[in-house]
């Protein structure tokens, strides 16, 4: 086999080294109960060609070459071919995590800088090398917040994305966390103000709201701050859509920002591997998961880097660790620092804005449900259709539409989610854009 | 020592100490659509000032800089691992390249089924190796990592005993079982009650005969165990924990030592977690991206994570009318392009293929002890299979402890072997090569530790302030940990 | 080199007992164990705590130490320098690195601690 560099007389030689002569003895010593005793029912091994065929077959039964207008938590943006240059390098691919300072100044240069820019990019003071993800992150961040305040409760808002709340759920579950949902405002599609002055109380940890919110909208993260602050809450903000940081305020009044940096040149991939973060306030660097890389000097005076605070950890602290994380998605968030930096401090505006460009062209052909300001994304209530039927014609022109909201939002049954990005061409948004209204404007006609 | 030579190293600064205003590396396409004024379309109070200290640079030098940062680190690329428990073999460029495939990275986790068959076949034909592979009965494959397999594993747990009226209280957890092991149990809202391993480092029977009772929900185990040495008692453990309506956790970190040898399924495990990251290659990319598949016991398939892959004629489908489920641990399905990689690796192997990779990385290992035994403390001496634990004590007497001994390693060529881990070994060295070394390189990294070895008796100053070789010396890490710096700030 | 004027516990702690106010820390072995001092995590004043209660951590780069309360009382002060400053710890662990000021509720406790010739015979005998 290919992947083992051993001769048949270099095996020879070992097992007589070990004193052995067949590499069945080395096993000798199982119970004859535990044995396996048979071969595994699987196919042979296949050679390097037959592997890609597999995958082609697999590739030639998942769609390919349409247009896309879902977001909801993934989005297809233009991935710089440097991305996958840089990650591709043995050195970075192959290396395992930082522990040994000495050998990893690669990858520890690269979180640190990693962890500034997404400081720089939140507003915010300190942040880790990656979680497994934004929903991951989210629920850490609560976990976080009730270590912070000594308190149990969490208020989430219904507008951050369902999957996120569901995984929420799951780990609140088990930590004695309450928690309860925020509803938001018909018209405008953002949070509910007074839904969260009425509900928040003292033993709210948190309020948690997402911005741009799954609607697409820029929520009230300014006053949900004062709310939550004044009853001694902390306020987490989750974003879904890392570009909309280019452009949109960043969220100076959170103690907690938990993200997902998909956006940042991580292909879409059926859902991951993507990268999570947690960006906190100086205060709360006790209490904050996952790793941290901290800049120090060697024995020599030179600046190095070095994980640190590694007393929060699980391989420290064990049962009373911050978080059981280890393996985190330091190679994504490479994929997320070299995108960062390809772009730099203009591009990333100006791609935001283009984003903003290609969505506001959209939807000034259709009619968004919510007067919210929108980044890229944003509802539109689908008339004289079900949407299930403008998304199957869409789909004979090869468009994928947006996300069917029914699937989490009931109240929001025939509406549809869709998401425009600098990928999103003029002709393929009037495709949408004629399919939406024709069959309203057809009725309208008859009326 | 001929692994290594010197050679000029780039030095490079960080990216904000060489951005200059201007520079870019990037070029949008021209608007095919009316231009925005973002104040107009968001609200002027939306509308962020630049990012400030956001670098700009050119594409040469964004190159540059990541290219010279990488030519800092070891990689397996390099050489051989000899990190215990994190089974760092060779990682496949071809997995690389099908994971690559345009349809399935490109794939939108939201799109439409019947364009998904692809990615959805991918991941039934994993689960179904993994399953075969454990001998296990259903694996989900959402969790994102080993820790996080594990929380799901605790969480099944959990949910089948709270359905039989009582969640019970207490994890057992062996002392010398990995962080997040203990850390796991604690978010799953259990106490941790500790087993101490017997004289010979193995799980204690009669301890754990006394310890089960109603309040035990399950033991965790790792097997082998993070000695290397198998738990020949574990069959026996398991009816203990049985009959008490208690229930084994393994966690698969191991599971290098046993494919295609023995299956957990076979020897009494309800619920395990595996490290595609470690037994099936998928690389590690300085700390991830990893996936923790978690196998179970008919009995527990009901709890899985939602939704699961369901099969209707020749169409699959996301199963999302789960109503016993323990929920969701991660939004989507799961690192789907590390499974990708992983199913590559099996794909490759095939059935015996596998087996074979077992039985050469505990060969490597043995080889290994035997070289080494003469020069370094065995505290166990029971067969060990795909890892060998050392202790530090004989180097310790001459002042000279195991976390220098790995720091020497390096002025070798190799990467130090996991220090101080487990515990219950006093200054542990934890030595696993994988299958994927060669002779030569073993050799090599035998002959760099009996020098070693020497070195601490001649010269153990010399070891002492290892590594002398590389860029930088040891770092201060008290500083980094008293007056943390975690990002950069302009002067 | 040990205070005779100090109680000491098996645990490694030392408490001066002037009154009803008592000091503690840590005492030298301790801090020879735990190597370079990163951090200490104390508890608020106002806390009460039981003899043998966790009083906080102690964490050096790679280990943390819960330490304990050799008496019963409240926590009325604790020691800012060693936020600023927690290798004070490692310098002068009997003196300015004190850890906490407790009123003492029961000050018979302190019979039952060691005196300083007992606890030098106790890290001699755990050597």
């Amino acid at each position: 086999m290919r992947y083992l560099p051993k001769s048949d007389s270099d095996r020879l030689e070992m097992l007589n080294a070990c004193g052995v002569s067949s590499p069945e003895e080395l096993f000798a010593h199982l119970p004859e109960a535990v044995r396996l005793g048979r071969q595994f029912d699987l196919a042979p091994g296949i050679s390097e060609y037959e592997i890609v065929q597999y995958f082609r077959d697999r590739a030639a039964e998942n769609g390919n070459g349409y247009a896309s207008f879902l977001g909801a938590g993934a989005y297809h943006h233009y991935r710089p071919v440097l991305v996958d240059e840089v990650v591709s390098r043995g050195e970075f691919l192959t290396s395992y995590t930082p522990y040994q300072a000495e050998l990893s100044q690669g990858t520890l240069t690269s979180i640190f800088e990693f962890q500034t820019m997404i400081c720089q990019l939140t507003g915010m003071d300190v942040a880790n090398a990656s979680m497994y993800d934004g929903a991951t992150a989210m629920a850490e961040a609560a976990m976080m917040a009730a270590r912070a305040t000594d308190r149990g409760r969490v208020l989430v808002a219904r507008t951050v994305h369902p999957e996120y709340r569901q995984v929420l759920l799951t780990y609140a579950r088990n930590q004695a966390m309450p928690v309860e949902e925020l509803g938001y405002d018909a018209k405008t599609g953002m949070l509910d103000l007074d839904d969260l002055e009425s509900k928040i109380d003292d033993l709210t940890a948190a309020v948690i709201v997402q911005t741009p919110n799954f609607f697409g909208i820029a929520d009230r993260v300014k006053e949900a701050a004062r709310i939550a602050h004044a009853r001694g809450a902390l306020l987490v903000v989750v974003f879904t859509e890392a570009v909309s940081l280019g452009i949109l305020e960043p969220p100076a009044d959170a103690d907690i920002v938990a993200g997902e940096l998909q956006s940042f040149a991580i292909s879409p991939s059926y859902g991951g591997p993507y990268a999570g973060i947690i960006a906190i306030r100086d205060k709360y660097i006790r209490q904050m998961p996952g790793r941290l890389v901290g800049q120090t000097v060697d024995s020599r005076g030179n600046r190095a880097f070095c994980l640190t605070l590694a007393t929060r950890e699980q391989h420290i602290r064990r049962e009373k660790a911050t978080s059981n994380i280890c393996s985190n998605e330091a190679l994504i968030a490479l994929m997320a620092t070299v995108f960062m930096t390809v772009y730099g401090k203009q591009g990333l505006r100006e791609l935001a804005v283009q984003n903003l460009a290609k969505a506001q062209y959209l939807a000034g052909r259709v009619k968004p449900r919510f007067s919210g300001p929108f980044f890229n994304e944003f509802v539109v209530k689908v008339e004289d259709q079900p949407v299930d039927e403008l998304n199957r014609s869409l789909l004979k022109n090869k468009i994928i539409g947006g996300l069917s909201l029914d699937r989490f939002y009931p109240e929001l049954a025939g509406s549809v989610l869709l998401c425009a990005t600098e990928m999103s061409t003029r002709a393929d948004m009037d495709e949408v854009a004629n399919a939406i209204v024709s069959a309203a404007a057809a009725k309208e006609v008859t009326a | 020592m001929n692994k290594v030579r010197p050679h000029p190293s780039q030095n490079e600064r960080l990216l904000f100490e060489q951005s200059s205003s201007g520079k870019r590396a990037y070029q949008l396409p021209e608007l095919d659509v009316p231009a925005v004024d973002a104040a107009e379309a968001l609200g002027a109070a939306n509308v962020r000032a630049e990012i400030e200290g956001f670098p700009e640079v050119s594409e040469v030098e964004a190159l540059r800089h990541f290219t010279r940062l990488s030519t800092w680190n070891y990689a397996i690329d390099h050489g051989m691992y000899p990190l215990g428990s994190c089974t760092m073999k060779y990682n496949p460029r071809i997995n690389e390249l099908v994971a690559r495939t345009e349809a399935l990275a490109w794939a939108h986790p939201y799109q439409p089924e019947a364009l998904s068959q692809g990615a959805m076949k991918v991941m039934a034909h994993l689960e179904a190796a993994l399953a075969e592979i454990t001998g296990m009965d259903a694996v989900t494959l959402q969790p994102a990592a080993g820790a996080h397999g594990e929380l799901t594993g605790i969480l099944l747990i959990r949910a089948f005993l709270e359905e039989r009226g009582n969640p019970r209280k207490k994890i057992l957890i062996p002392d010398s079982a990995h962080g997040t092991n203990p850390a796991t149990a604690a978010i799953a809202g259990y106490a941790v009650e500790n087993i101490p391993s017997s004289a010979m480092g193995v799980l204690d029977v009669g301890a754990l005969v006394r310890i089960v009772d109603q309040d035990v929900a399950a033991l965790m185990v790792t097997n082998p165990n993070t000695l290397g040495v198998f738990e020949e008692n574990i069959t026996q453990a398991a009816e203990i924990l049985h009959r008490k309506g208690a229930m084994l956790y393994m966690d698969g970190a191991n599971m290098n030592a046993l494919m295609g040898i023995a299956r957990p399924g076979d020897f009494g495990v309800d619920v395990m977690h595996l490290n595609l990251h470690k037994t099936f290659s998928t690389p590690h990319g300085g700390g991830g991206p990893g996936a923790g598949p978690v196998a179970v016991k008919k009995a527990l398939e009901p709890f899985l994570p939602v939704p699961r892959l369901k099969r209707t004629g020749k169409k699959w489908a996301w199963d999302y009318n789960r109503k016993r489920s323990i929920g969701r641990v991660k939004a989507y399905y799961g690192n789907f392009g590390v499974l990708v990689r992983a199913l590559a690796y099996i794909l490759a192997h095939g059935g015996s293929g596998l087996r074979n990779a077992t039985m050469d990385a505990v060969l490597n290992a043995v080889y290994i002890r035997k070289a080494l035994e003469a020069y370094y403390d065995l505290p166990y001496t029971q067969p060990n299979m795909h890892e060998v634990v050392f202790s530090d004590e004989r180097q310790a007497k001459l002042g000279v402890r195991t976390g220098d001994i790995g720091k020497r390693l390096i002025d070798y060529g190799f990467h130090p072997y996991t220090v101080s881990f487990p515990l219950i070994v006093h200054g542990a060295l934890m030595i696993e090569p994988t299958e994927t070394e060669s002779k030569d390189e073993i050799d090599q990294f035998i002959e760099a530790m009996i020098s070693i070895a020497k070195e601490v008796e001649t010269d153990p100053q010399l070891v002492k302030t290892a590594p002398h070789a590389t860029r930088i010396g040891r770092v201060d890490e008290v500083a980094a940990a008293r007056k943390p710096v975690l990002r950069w700030k302009p002067a | 080199m040990y205070p005779e004027n100090f109680r000491y516990t098996k645990e490694h702690e030392w408490v001066l007992a002037e009154g009803d106010l008592g000091t503690l820390g840590l005492t030298d072995h301790a801090q020879q164990e735990l190597g370079d001092i990163v951090y200490v995590d104390l508890p608020k004043p106002g806390a009460r705590v039981k003899q043998g209660d966790s009083l906080g951590s102690i964490e050096s780069v790679k280990a943390v130490s819960d330490f304990y309360s050799p008496v019963s009382g409240e926590v009325i002060e604790i020691n800012h320098v060693l936020a600023e400053k927690p290798e004070t710890l490692n310098t002068d662990p009997h003196g300015a690195a004190w850890l906490v000021k407790i009123r003492l509720t029961a000050p018979g406790e302190l019979q039952g601690l060691m005196s300083a010739a007992e606890y030098e015979s106790h890290i001699g005998a755990e050597k």
